[in-house]
């Protein structure tokens, strides 16, 4: 009886911590695609690795000049803000800009953010299925520059590996933070 | 004529209470999600060449009485449907929490872009009567 008691009141936890998120939720969350790229930190980037962490996945590039440094920003203060909570927290930045941002290129510009944050590149084809997967868009615009306008938001991955929120452009840390210890708090 | 002025009469006391009414009594409703579905068959109706368009590409939400964006894929195939992929049965429920204007990347537009404005919650009795009139003049044409 007291299991029973116990199982309801699990179930009315969870299910107003869903509520309770402030990015936009999925009902039902779906498993997140996995993939294997070249990480920015010297070996293979395989999203299913960090099962039993919270992951903050984004797509952007390095020479973003409006929305990459804003969000890597916000992220960064987000671990911060964390402190010993972000031991079970990872952030996955994956390019859409292979031809300039390498592995080492990766590592250096995040690592003027968070020296904890992993970076994804790899193949055109590659990245293009990533994008496909997480309906990510992605399109290089005519100019000297050579920049590219892709989605903005950042998704949330929880503990046992599924897609279980997306945060728009533009909140701050806090949302951040919020979100990502309801998360957390979830084994 | 003297009962013409009493109706006349009624009829300006009558208008002004609704006036009143719409000033004072703040606005709520049963849900403040505004939905979007994307019906069974639509993959299929693209299919053979249907231009569908679901998803307006430009959403209004008030914040405090329809600021959250529901979206939901009742269709047999995954969507790209307002910001994100949604699998079949799937739904993607968005609040907001700070009025604004959002804009996503939306690959079922031809322009490749979806904005949603989110308007401040109306407090005031102006503000109120506004929203109001606003709405009913929306619902009208």
């Amino acid at each position: 009886m007291n299991r029973l008691i116990a199982l309801f009141l699990l179930c009315i936890a969870s299910a107003h911590a869903e509520e309770a998120l402030k990015a936009g939720t999925f009902d039902p969350p779906r498993a997140a695609p996995d993939f294997t790229l070249s990480g920015s930190n010297g070996s293979d980037l395989k999203l299913s690795a960090y099962r039993g962490k919270v992951v903050l996945l984004g797509f952007g590039f390095t020479n973003c000049q409006a929305v990459c440094p804003i969000t890597l920003g916000t992220l960064a203060q987000v671990q911060k803000k964390l402190g010993d909570e972000a031991r079970d927290l990872q952030v996955v930045y994956i390019t859409v800009d292979p031809e300039r941002d390498d592995a080492a290129h990766l590592k250096t510009y995040l690592s003027h953010f968070n020296s904890s944050f992993v970076g994804g590149t790899g193949t055109d084809a590659q990245l293009a299925a990533v994008r496909k997967d997480y309906g990510i868009a992605a399109e290089k615009v005519a100019g000297p520059d050579g920049s590219y306008n892709h989605s903005s938001f950042i998704y949330l991955i929880d503990r046992a590996g599924r897609l279980r929120a997306l945060m728009p452009f533009g909140h701050v840390a806090d949302d951040y933070v919020h979100d990502v210890r309801i998360l957390l708090a979830e084994q | 004529m003297k009962a013409l002025r009493w109706i006349a009469l009624a009829a300006i006391v009558a208008l002004l209470g609704v006036v009143a009414w719409a000033a004072i009594t703040p606005v709520t409703f049963a849900s403040r999600e505004e939905l979007f579905e994307i019906p069974k068959g639509t993959w299929a109706r693209r299919m053979s060449g249907d231009k569908v368009e679901i998803l307006p590409q430009r959403i209004d939400l008030t914040l405090g009485i329809h600021d959250v964006l529901l979206l939901r894929n009742l269709d047999d195939v995954p969507q790209v449907f307002g910001p994100t992929v949604m699998m079949p049965g799937q739904s993607f429920r968005l609040p907001f929490e700070v009025a604004s204007s959002y804009s996503f990347a939306c690959t079922a537009h031809l322009s490749g872009q979806m904005t949603i404005v989110v308007a401040a919650q109306p407090i005031s009795a102006w503000d109120r009567l506004r929203w109001r009139a606003t709405a009913l003049w929306n619902a009208i044409t």
